[in-house]
């Protein structure tokens, strides 16, 4: 089953926010790249977050399957290869300045988590 | 300025201090020479015994000849040296070589005194004194079933216990009324002979061996003077040392009237050109036979050679020690021997317990004791008798501090010791250089020993060392900073009492109850670490999948490329045919690597996300379940076929390796617990270097805990012996659950025990004794986790929420087309574009 929902502006239907157990990750097919859709939930809200699914390090396509981590309220992906960690906003490898991964689009709209297309 | 050429004979424990200080700290400045007669450098004579109990030679070693070259330690074993020219400065050995010295040093330590029996020279009679006597004694056990040690002193007691361990019908014949006579009074000797009585040890006192002849249900046969006997196969002797003093006395250097070479405080014997130190050597009219003094006196030869200052003026025969099992310590004048004095004894039979104290005439200073049963007084009583500290209260409070709520405060605690108080004798380590490195920033125990070297040697002092550094810490106003990570200001052992007290089930609680922020790498992989030895919950609901790392995260070890490795339980190691065949047609189906593992089990690899429930399907359909080989849980029961089927096995270790596997199978904990169960001492399943280690023996079992392959090689300690199943069981279950409570995060129980306040001794006390009264409740957690036990793949594959998540993409059923693979001896191997990973 491969059938991917548009809808308006390029957004894409991946699939139901109940589909990723709280504060951990799934990989999306956005048509042929892999993207990493992080779940992160605390008593206040409900976010989603979108990184490429490459590890850059380990050269896997690894990194939805990594624990969600926080510092100062900023959340990041733990690579569950080496542990490299990337920030989910900005790409940004927290051990290596050298390195970032993309970043992506996402949002919920109702229960529904979609993906913008570039 | 020429090197001034420095000649050490002996290289004993004494000896090798010599050196070692004078080539560290004044190396440019001498030339060393050393002979050792033995046929390796010195080595820890005071833990001989542990070469029994798994400690290498290489273990026990203090020289190295890589450390010697380094130091630029010229030296020779196999060496004697033979004679002294004293004239011609210069020493001649056996071999024949002329050595000269500018100054020489004498360190030649003590020999076994064997009284002049008739009988006595025959094969299968030893004495207990060098690695090459313990591997004679060993050689005889195997042909033996009954020992003698003749002297029931602190060394024969000590030789008791080691042939004991060999698996020998044990007896020890004392000349004096009672055991250890010179540091016990009769009371305390008897309280002795009756808890070694016990163990199994038989004890005959006031027996003076009058001949050795032939016997006939042993080997030979004991005549004594009072006309009884006693049959053994094997002898040690133990019945005293004696100064190794022939190269003096054969040169005219001044002797003692009964032995021993005459030393100054300077440690300088009657030539000025020769120095004394350690055994050999005699002070003040005393040999001191204990290490800690043989240093002081190395320390002081050092420091007149290179013109400092430091003497030797005498020091404490205090002892502390474990023989066969029951501790034994005996401080400063244990007898009363001062004028005036006074004594004051608590005898407790029933427990065991005898501590006796000798108070000045005043009542104010301690001046000796003797403890029997439980010395753990000794430090604190040591420090009161030998800095002379007032006692706060009537003597009688330091026999009973019940009564007084604290032990401690009877002399004020370490706070009262005054900044020279020695703390560790064996490195002669003041109170005040422990004070100066936590100062300087040493806030752990390892921190200390590493800057200081207190209590590296016998270990004796760390409960001291500890207190002393605690005490420093709390009024430089530090606190210890234990905690887990940022998010929680718990140490891991704080947490998991939180979590158990207050029935705490998920993370959501656990950071509402005491943390803040959302939690990171460090505090969630162990809060469901916690959780799980708690509760048990499957690792995969859904407020606990968000903790786990990598490998309980989908069950499975990820491997380089991303994809998984699957490996079945096979307990003990034993698996049927079919299982071999079912394990080798999933391989070729899904084409999978397959191999051997390390531990006695089979390891498939290359298995994509989406293709884990199927395989692991197969498996738990034909009765295999998960080896747990990604939990931090118990890996693997390491088992030999025992007596089943090998011509040596006495017990049936296979069955207990796979009972022993089946109890603990899921089981979570701080880190990987590894197990092994071998049926007889030859020790094929290896178990001891496993985290708990059993080794059959004809009475049931021994139980070793705390050993470690890996990284850094650590040999079990003998916790147990002669258990029978159940016991062993019980004793397990205790241990796994306090290492379960008390243990850091991904910390093995190798760690651990050495971090362990009082060490192995603490353990037992904790499990055998039940000192924290705990036992019942980590029974009963250990027996809900075992009944609570599921096969979590079995259970995963009847989830179908569970199931979700194990597919490459959440929105297709596409493979990750990453993955590519090369062909190595005709199986699968990840290409090597993932040689470029770089480790952080
Ligand atoms: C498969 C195996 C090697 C093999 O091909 O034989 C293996 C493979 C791994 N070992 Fe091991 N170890 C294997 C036996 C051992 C042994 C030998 C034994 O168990 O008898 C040891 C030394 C004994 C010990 O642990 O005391 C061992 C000491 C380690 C260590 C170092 C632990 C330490 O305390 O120093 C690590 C690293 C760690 O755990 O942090 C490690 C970690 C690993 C990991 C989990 C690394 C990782 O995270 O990917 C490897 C997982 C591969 C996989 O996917 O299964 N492995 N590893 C063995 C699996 C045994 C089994 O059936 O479960
Ligand atoms: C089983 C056992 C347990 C012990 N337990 C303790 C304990 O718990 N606490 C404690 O404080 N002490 C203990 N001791 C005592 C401690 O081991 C000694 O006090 C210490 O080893 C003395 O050191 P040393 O260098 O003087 O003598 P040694 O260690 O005996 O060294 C002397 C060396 O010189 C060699 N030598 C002698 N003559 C010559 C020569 N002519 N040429 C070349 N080489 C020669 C000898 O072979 C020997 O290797 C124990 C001893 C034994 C045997
Ligand atoms: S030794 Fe290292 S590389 Fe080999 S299996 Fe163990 S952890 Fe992996
Ligand atoms: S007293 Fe022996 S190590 Fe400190």
């Amino acid at each position: 089953m491969t059938t991917q929902q548009h809808s308006e502006n390029n957004w894409v239907d991946i699939c139901a926010l109940s589909d990723i157990p709280p504060n951990s990750g799934v990989c999306a097919d956005l048509n042929g790249e892999q993207v990493a859709i992080f779940h992160l939930k605390s008593s206040s809200s409900n976010q989603v977050k979108a990184v490429s699914n490459f590890d850059p390090f380990s050269r896997a396509n690894i990194l939805s399957r990594g624990l969600v981590t926080e510092t100062d309220n900023n959340h990041f992906v733990a690579s569950p290869l080496l542990k490299q960690q990337f920030c989910l906003t900005t790409g940004q490898c927290e051990q290596d300045d050298s390195m970032s991964i993309t970043t992506y689009q996402v949002r919920l709209t109702g229960e529904l988590v979609q993906l913008r297309e570039a | 300025m020429s090197k001034q050429k420095i000649v050490v004979v002996g290289n004993g424990m004494v000896g090798h201090h010599f050196i070692d200080q004078l080539a560290t700290n004044h190396g440019d400045d001498f030339q060393i020479v050393t002979f050792s007669e033995e046929s390796r450098l010195a080595y820890d004579r005071v833990m001989l015994t542990s070469y029994y109990t798994g400690n290498s030679a290489d273990d026990l070693a203090l020289a190295t000849p890589d450390a010697y070259d380094a130091q630029g330690v010229e030296y020779h074993i196999n060496e004697q040296v033979t004679s002294l020219d004293r004239t011609n400065k210069e020493v001649i050995t056996a071999s024949g070589k002329k050595v000269s010295y500018d100054k020489l040093v004498l360190a030649t330590g003590s020999f076994p005194f064997v009284p002049p029996v008739p009988g006595k020279d025959q094969p299968h009679i030893h004495v207990y004194r060098t690695l090459e006597d313990l591997d004679q004694i060993a050689q005889s056990a195997k042909s033996s079933k009954v020992g003698v040690v003749i002297g029931g002193g602190l060394l024969g007691l000590e030789a008791a216990n080691a042939i004991k361990q060999l698996g020998l019908q044990t007896h020890v014949v004392e000349f004096a009324p009672r055991l250890m006579a010179v540091q016990l009074d009769q009371d305390g000797g008897d309280l002795l002979q009756r808890k070694i009585e016990d163990l199994g040890v038989a004890v005959h006192c006031e027996k003076n061996t009058k001949e050795i002849v032939k016997g006939e249900s042993c080997r030979y046969r004991m005549n004594f003077a009072d006309g009884s006997h006693l049959e053994t196969d094997t002898i040690i002797f133990s019945a005293g040392i004696r100064p190794q003093d022939t190269l003096a006395r054969e040169s005219d250097i001044t002797l003692g009237e009964r032995g021993g070479i005459a030393i100054n405080d300077q440690c300088l014997t009657s030539d000025e050109d020769i120095y004394a130190i350690g055994e050999c050597a005699l002070w003040d009219n005393k040999i001191y036979g204990l290490v800690a003094p043989g240093y002081t006196m190395a320390k002081a030869a050092v420091s007149h050679l290179t013109d400092g200052d430091k003497v030797f003026s005498g020091s404490d025969m205090s002892t502390k020690l474990k023989l066969l099992g029951v501790e034994v310590a005996s401080i400063g004048d244990a007898h009363g021997n001062t004028p005036n004095s006074q004594s004051y004894s608590f005898v407790d039979s029933a427990s065991g317990l005898y501590k006796k104290i000798v108070i000045s005439e005043d009542g104010k200073v301690l001046l000796g004791a003797v403890l029997v049963g439980d010395s753990s007084d000794y430090g604190q009583w040591l420090q009161l008798a030998l800095n002379k500290i007032e006692l706060t209260h009537p003597p009688e409070y330091l026999l009973l501090p019940e009564m007084d709520g604290e032990a401690g405060a009877v002399g004020g605690g370490v706070d009262a010791l005054p900044p020279a108080a020695q703390i560790c004798s064996c490195y002669d380590v003041t109170k005040q250089s422990i004070c100066d490195a936590v100062a300087d920033g040493a806030t752990d125990i390892g921190a200390i020993k590493s800057c200081t070297s207190a209590g590296t040697g016998c270990g004796g002092c760390v409960p001291l060392v500890t207190q002393v550094m605690n005490s420093e810490l709390t009024k430089l106003g530090v606190s210890v900073d234990n905690s887990i990570c940022r998010h929680f200001s718990y140490s891991r052992s704080e947490l998991f009492d939180i979590i158990r007290v207050k029935e705490i089930r998920n993370f959501d609680q656990l950071l509402a109850e005491c943390g803040t922020g959302d939690g990171c790498e460090l505090c969630k992989p162990a809060a469901a670490s916690m959780f799980a030895s708690l509760w048990n919950d499957h690792v995969l609901d859904k407020d606990l999948v968000g903790l786990q790392d990598t490998n309980d995260n989908f069950l499975g070890n990820m491997q380089k490329d991303g994809t998984y490795s699957i490996v079945p339980r096979v307990p003990g190691g034993e698996i049927t045919p079919d299982h071999l065949i079912l394990i080798g047609e999933i391989a070729k189906e899904y084409n999978l690597y397959t191999k051997i593992t390390g531990g006695q089990r089979i390891d498939l690899f290359g298995a994509q996300l989406n293709e884990l429930p199927a395989i692991w399907k197969k498996l738990v359909d034909a009765g295999l379940e998960t080896g747990h080989a990604y939990g931090k849980s118990l890996r693997t029961v390491k088992s030999c076929v025992g007596s089943t089927w090998c011509r040596y096995g006495v017990q049936d270790s296979t069955t207990m390796a796979i009972d022993i596997e089946k109890r603990y199978r899921g089981v979570r904990s701080p880190h990987k617990v590894k197990m092994a169960v071998s049926g007889c001492a030859r020790e094929c399943a290896e178990a001891q270097s496993k985290d708990f280690g059993v080794i059959a023996t004809d009475n049931g079992w021994n139980l070793y805990v705390g050993g470690n392959g890996g990284m850094r090689p650590r040999h079990a300690e003998l916790f147990a012996s002669d258990i029978d199943d159940k016991t062993l069981v019980r004793y397990i279950d205790i241990i796994l659950m306090f290492y379960i409570r008390t243990a850091d995060r991904l910390q093995r129980t190798s760690v651990w025990m050495e971090n362990l306040e009082g060490g192995l001794d603490y353990l037992k006390e904790v499990v055998i004794q039940d000192k924290l009264n705990i036992n019942d409740e980590l029974l009963s957690q250990m027996e809900h986790l075992v009944d609570t036990y599921q096969c979590e793949w079995k259970t995963t594959i009847n989830d179908p929420q569970k199931l979700k998540r194990f597919s490459h993409f959440i929105n297709s059923d596409k493979l990750d087309d990453n993955v590519i693979f090369t062909d190595v001896r005709g199986q699968i191997a990840p290409s090597d574009k993932y040689d470029l990973a770089t480790e952080i």
